[in-house]
């Protein structure tokens, strides 16, 4: 099997001419990746393509480029739920959002089967607000000049300044950028997978050298040890304590939108939507009795704890929820640290196997012991 | 105004098919227990969904006791087991955040024929929350 392909082009092109050939060559019907909306003047979005042209030198599909409108794991979810897609298709996404469809598939909400995996070693996204006010452009030159370096831009999210795992785990395809000093001229292929390397061989307008070397090279364990560093500094800020929950989700407006952009919340209905949840009249009187005093909408910390117990055993970190939190809260933060300790407990990550069960379906007869008494 | 003394609000999630006989044993044997525990009956301890712990904390509950059947004895044969892992789930975020519920949840192995250890767990128990002192949740007007 092909372990890899060094091919004479920089990475953005040699990425476009893969998904070109493959979409020429019949080999895949279509092209999930992101691209301008609008005939290339509007924003930027996942798309799915099946013109080979969108990948040509002017074409509406930027499949590289750092930017998460949506976290492609729940939309693959979406696409993949009924079964496998009838027909093949490859996907470029980043590697947070990779492991979040691996934990759906886990859930029986989609299938991978059918998908031709593709991702890199990651660089980080920009928040929305950038990507929103076309400002992204002017950056990207900037973004990559950092990752050539193996260094990251200051202005990416602060979820993915503190990620430590952007190195890709179910890809079939790696695409290395972090620390590839000749992004520019060179693009460095790891078929990870039988069924990458199926896909590639023999592609026509694909020609390349194999590979030798490692992905896991000097510059990615420099770029984890400083990304480590810093998610520790995010995590000490963290306010601790029932003063510092309610300091933290007290500028919670309970618009649920960490929740709707959230990949691992995949309910269709959620409790916190469901009438259920909902405080009738009688309730505000009996709690107004006995505080004297009622904080509006209530439940935002419900909400917000209830979340955690539901998500943060199989949290990604990509940061969507941050991002599009109108009143700040660094959830991202808050969910990757309570996430790291509950997954810890498990020795659980999310989305490195497929195979693996989300530990809150399984059990071991004998463990945990120290929990009741 | 005479201080009252104070009773906490337990709030027991307790097995059908083991704590709570244990626990009607325990009453009818008239074990000395005290009146902290308010007791919602479910079919198992897996029954018990990490928001029910929640909920009953962020209402002001000074404690939260879960009791199901001893390992290998469950009803269903396996759902103490995930209330074990959703135990130790909710037992880690408390912890992660600094909340003083971790103190104020316990999940304990009642089977139906031990009435005195119900009474032991539920004077235990009470005892540990009395020494916390009453929930800060309870008169806490932003929650």
């Amino acid at each position: 099997m092909l372990e890899g392909l060094k091919i004479n082009k920089g990475a953005e092109e040699a990425v476009r001419d893969l998904l070109r050939s493959l979409l020429e060559s019949g080999r895949v019907s279509g092209v999930l990746a992101l691209g301008r909306t609008g005939r290339g003047n509007g924003g930027v979005a996942y798309s799915l393509f099946t013109d080979p042209d969108a990948f040509g030198a002017d074409g509406v599909a930027l499949p590289l480029l750092p930017f998460m409108p949506a976290n492609a794991g729940g939309l693959l979810s979406r696409l993949t739920l009924k079964g496998p897609l009838a027909e093949p298709v490859a996907v470029v996404v980043k590697p947070c959002e990779l492991r979040a469809f691996i934990e759906l598939v886990k859930r029986n909400q989609g299938s991978p089967d059918n998908l031709l995996l593709i991702s890199s070693t990651c660089g980080g996204v920009y928040p929305l607000e950038v990507g929103a006010n076309d400002a992204l452009e002017e950056r990207l030159p900037g973004y990559w000049e950092a990752v050539k370096q193996g260094e990251l831009d200051s202005d990416i999210r602060p979820t993915c300044r503190a990620c430590v795992h952007f190195v890709p785990d179910n890809a079939d395809i790696t695409v290395a950028l972090l620390g590839e000093a000749d992004l520019d001229t060179q693009c460095a292929l790891y078929l990870n997978t039988e069924k990458g390397a199926a896909f590639i061989e023999g592609l026509e307008d694909l020609q390349g050298t194999p590979l030798l070397g490692e992905l896991e090279a000097e510059p990615i364990q420099r770029s984890r040890d400083q990304r480590a560093a810093y998610r520790e500094e995010l995590f000490a800020g963290v306010e601790a304590g029932l003063e510092g929950l309610i300091r933290t989700f007290g500028r919670c407006i309970g618009c649920h939108a960490c929740k709707t952009v959230c990949p691992i919340c995949y309910c269709s209905l959620c409790y916190f939507d469901s009438q259920d949840c909902e405080y009738r009249p009688e309730v505000y009187e009996t709690e107004l009795e006995r505080k004297g005093g009622l904080r509006l909408p209530p439940n935002t910390i419900f909400f917000q704890l209830g979340r955690l117990a539901h998500v943060s055993v199989s949290c990604v970190g990509c940061g969507m929820c941050t991002d599009v939190c109108p009143a700040d809260i660094p959830l991202s933060t808050i969910f990757s640290k309570v996430g790291d300790s509950v997954q810890a407990l498990f020795d659980y990550q999310p989305g490195r196997d497929v195979t693996e069960e989300v530990p809150l379906m399984t059990f071991e007869e004998e463990e945990l012991v120290q929990v009741a008494t | 105004m005479e201080e009252q003394e104070f009773i906490p609000k337990i709030v027991g999630f307790l097995c059908n098919w083991c704590a709570y006989t244990a626990a009607d044993t325990a009453g009818v044997s008239r074990l000395q227990m005290p009146p902290s525990i308010m007791v919602v009956r479910v079919m198992c301890s897996g029954r018990v969904d990490p928001l029910f712990v929640l909920s009953a904390f962020l209402r002001g509950a000074d404690g939260v006791l879960v009791a199901g059947c001893w390992p290998g004895q469950c009803h269903y044969q396996k759902g103490n087991l995930h209330a074990r892992r959703r135990a130790a789930m909710l037992k880690s975020i408390f912890e992660t955040l600094g909340l003083e519920m971790t103190d104020r949840f316990r999940l304990s192995w009642v089977s139906a024929s031990e009435a005195p250890r119900f009474a032991e767990v539920a004077r235990g128990f009470t005892k540990e929350v009395e020494q916390l002192g009453p929930s800060p949740i309870w008169d806490e007007a932003f929650l």
